[in-house]
């Protein structure tokens, strides 16, 4: 059996060498159709033919596949980019069997048909092989797309000359502090402020940890000569902390950030008026 | 009236999973605004408590009623080392781990039934129960 085996499995090979333009021009038609002219012919021609040719060179050599799992992976990678689904990579990859096997039958070869078995496991391993990392593929993007919006998530806005605001929206955990705690620093030293508004209305929740991570980026500005206000403490958030027992110490808190910009203008000595036509009138105090 | 929904704990992204899911419960309950964030609160402690002092465990998000009111069951349980001396555990500002130490020993405030069944090299099972008013 395995003497006939390997004579059927050479003959396939054979079969993949003399019938290479064929089976490409077919296995591209199908794989074009089935992509439904989402993808440039011409790209997906070059390296299905690269493909081919490493899929040659990898039966002939045996088990050594190293450059095709190569060239696979990089399809993977170029898919998930593009926005193709896991079943589109692996059709591509699958459709390769259909192209052989119009090819075998036109040529009417029972050895080639029984070697067709073990051609046929064959991409189906190559095929589970693009799904495994067309998946990784992805879950690298969507950890690149994640660290992006981190940074997008916590802008340091300037609210008056010398004071800044860190407006925090959603959850707060270690990774978005330290993005945060960075970030606000930086800002203090490059603006030279001496007041900070850090404003939590945003923020579903304040467990333990949000609350240390808070305290511990008061107690960092502090070090650097700045002064924190924390406001958009709501309601129910002034309750739970009170439940849990958090002790904010002598620490700042407001409940909104009107008022926390109130505060800090006082501080920074920035004098508001209201006068009869209800504008605002400011006046600094030269110190 | 049982509705009940179990979810792993075995990243910091699955706390965030269980707090959204807790508060969703608790809306449907009928919490008020403030009874809703306590009970979200703590159910953000204890599954942090899991996931850092256990490696990870479950936790069962139950809607309970007893007919004059409605209220949620959360009940955490991990194989992890388990807590050897529960009073010390639940004591305020004890911590073994770098927090403030106020996470087990606050969420018991802020529910209204609280059961701690710990056992060391057995892991934990904390259940809290929080009623509509």
């Amino acid at each position: 059996m395995t003497v006939h085996g390997d004579a059927d499995r050479l003959r396939i090979e054979t079969l993949l060498r003399e019938q290479e333009e064929r089976i490409l021009k077919r296995w591209l038609d199908i794989a074009g159709a089935a992509a439904g002219g989402r993808a440039d012919h011409g790209v997906l021609g070059g390296r299905m033919r690269e493909i081919y040719q490493a899929m040659l060179r990898s039966l002939s050599e045996g088990d050594d596949s190293t450059d095709l799992r190569g060239l696979l992976a990089e399809l993977s990678r170029i898919q998930a980019r593009e926005g193709f689904t896991p079943s589109d990579t692996a059709v591509l990859v699958l459709s390769v069997k259909e192209a052989v096997y119009e090819t075998i039958e036109a040529s009417e070869e029972t050895a080639a048909l029984r070697g067709y078995i073990w051609f046929s496991k064959f991409v189906d391993d190559l095929a589970l092989y693009t799904f495994e990392t067309y998946v990784t593929a992805r879950e690298k993007i969507i950890t690149d797309q994640s660290e992006q919006l981190l940074e997008l998530s916590t802008p340091v806005v300037k609210l008056w000359e010398g004071i800044l605001a860190v407006p925090l929206v959603g959850t707060l955990d270690s990774a978005r502090t330290q993005v945060v705690m960075e970030k606000l620093l930086q800002a203090l030293v490059e603006t030279g402020s001496e007041h900070a508004v850090i404003d939590i209305t945003g923020v579903p929740a304040v467990d333990t940890q949000v609350a240390q991570h808070l305290l511990k980026t008061v107690a960092a500005a502090r070090l650097m000569g700045a002064e924190c206000v924390v406001s958009g403490i709501r309601p129910q958030i002034a309750h739970t902390i009170v439940t849990l027992g958090i002790e904010f110490g002598d620490i700042v808190t407001k409940s909104s950030l009107s008022d926390a910009l109130a505060h800090a203008l006082r501080q920074s000595g920035v004098q508001l008026t209201q006068g009869a036509s209800k504008r605002v009138v400011v006046a600094t105090e030269r110190a | 009236m049982t509705d009940a929904i179990e979810l792993p704990i075995a990243a910091n992204s699955d706390v965030v999973l269980v707090r959204q899911r807790v508060r969703t419960s608790a809306q449907q309950v009928g919490l008020s605004l403030v009874d809703q964030t306590k009970v979200v609160t703590a159910a953000s402690e204890l599954a942090r408590n899991t996931l850092v002092y256990a490696g990870g465990g479950r936790v069962r998000i139950e809607v309970v009623g007893n007919g004059a009111r409605g209220g949620l069951r959360l009940t955490f349980a991990d194989e992890g080392p388990g807590i050897p001396d529960l009073e010390l555990a639940l004591t305020d500002g004890w911590t073994t781990g770098g927090g403030l130490g106020l996470g087990l020993s606050g969420s018991r405030r802020l529910v209204d039934e609280f059961d701690l069944d710990s056992e060391p090299g057995k892991g934990t099972r904390v259940t809290v129960v929080k009623w509509a008013r």
